[in-house]
């Protein structure tokens, strides 16, 4: 891929719910990335304007969770003249094909983007049968 | 008697309410140039004062060159997705290139009061209205 290509706006998604919220704010899905190394899983999410602490990641029955909880109060007082994208929190979740281990999870906030380094579990490692 | 609850998804809404009512404005149009429209900026208005703030996730500062001139800034650079080497791909949703985009604002900028700052993947540019071009109160003598 070139890396010299021009940028185009992606339209930002939304988290779509089997139940509805009461109020009908919008929840934004992140762009991920997702890739597997021979030992570990790993889980790049985009969350532009979320900072590290309000960011929540749980596995419960082999399906990831990320949420980013946007700080509101940066924009009270801002009045909007121009917009071409709305803000809100992200969420995503994930169901997870290997198993993993999961007291051995890494994550890194870096600029708004969160690296999750999921290590497979032991059992669930490719491993190499030699044909005696 | 109106109750009003503090509540924050409540706040989110009233925001992203603000925020889509002026998708539609002509504020800016015709106004912006460059090769294309990323990335994604809001501008708000704060006192005097203008803020434009822009969603850049993932972007070395080192990588970003701001310029201003009299009524235009110039957001230019470029982002990296790096993947390691020999690792199998699941999804590949993030954007990587180049990228350079002008604004032209309805108003004259004063450059030297210019501020950027980049944090949390968002580029915030804080754009003081020039003195020249404050309104002035005049005084019938």
């Amino acid at each position: 891929m070139a890396s010299a290509q021009d940028l185009q706006v992606q339209k930002k998604r939304e988290v779509e719910k089997k139940e509805e919220t009461t109020i009908p704010a919008r929840v934004f899905l992140p762009n991920a990335d997702i890739y597997e190394t021979p030992n570990e899983l790993k889980v790049v999410l985009e969350m532009p304007g979320i900072e590290k602490n309000n960011v929540e990641i749980n596995i419960e029955d082999d399906v990831l969770h990320v949420d980013g909880r946007l700080d509101l109060s940066k924009y009270s007082g801002l009045q909007p003249l121009y917009t071409e994208y709305n803000v809100g929190h992200y969420a995503r979740s994930f169901q997870l094909s290997s198993k993993i281990d999961q007291s051995k999870i890494g994550a890194e906030m870096k600029d708004g983007v969160l690296s999750l380094t999921l290590p497979k579990a032991e059992e669930a490692k490719p491993r190499t049968i030699h044909v005696k | 008697m109106v109750t009003v609850y503090a509540d924050p998804f409540d706040t989110l809404f009233n925001l992203q309410r603000a925020l889509e009512a002026r998708i539609a404005s002509d504020w800016l149009q015709n106004q912006t140039a460059g090769q294309g429209p990323f990335p994604p900026i809001n501008v708000f208005q704060q006192g005097d004062e203008l803020l434009a703030i822009v969603e850049l996730p993932g972007v070395d500062k080192n990588d970003l060159q701001i310029q201003a001139q009299e009524n235009t800034i110039r957001i230019a650079g470029k982002r990296n997705v790096d993947l390691p080497e020999g690792v199998s791909v699941h999804r590949r949703e993030r954007v990587f290139g180049e990228f350079d985009r002008t604004l032209s604002l309805p108003v004259q900028l004063d450059p030297n009061g210019i501020k950027a700052e980049y944090r949390d993947g968002i580029l915030a540019l804080y754009l003081p209205r020039s003195e020249r071009d404050k309104p002035r109160t005049i005084k019938i003598g």
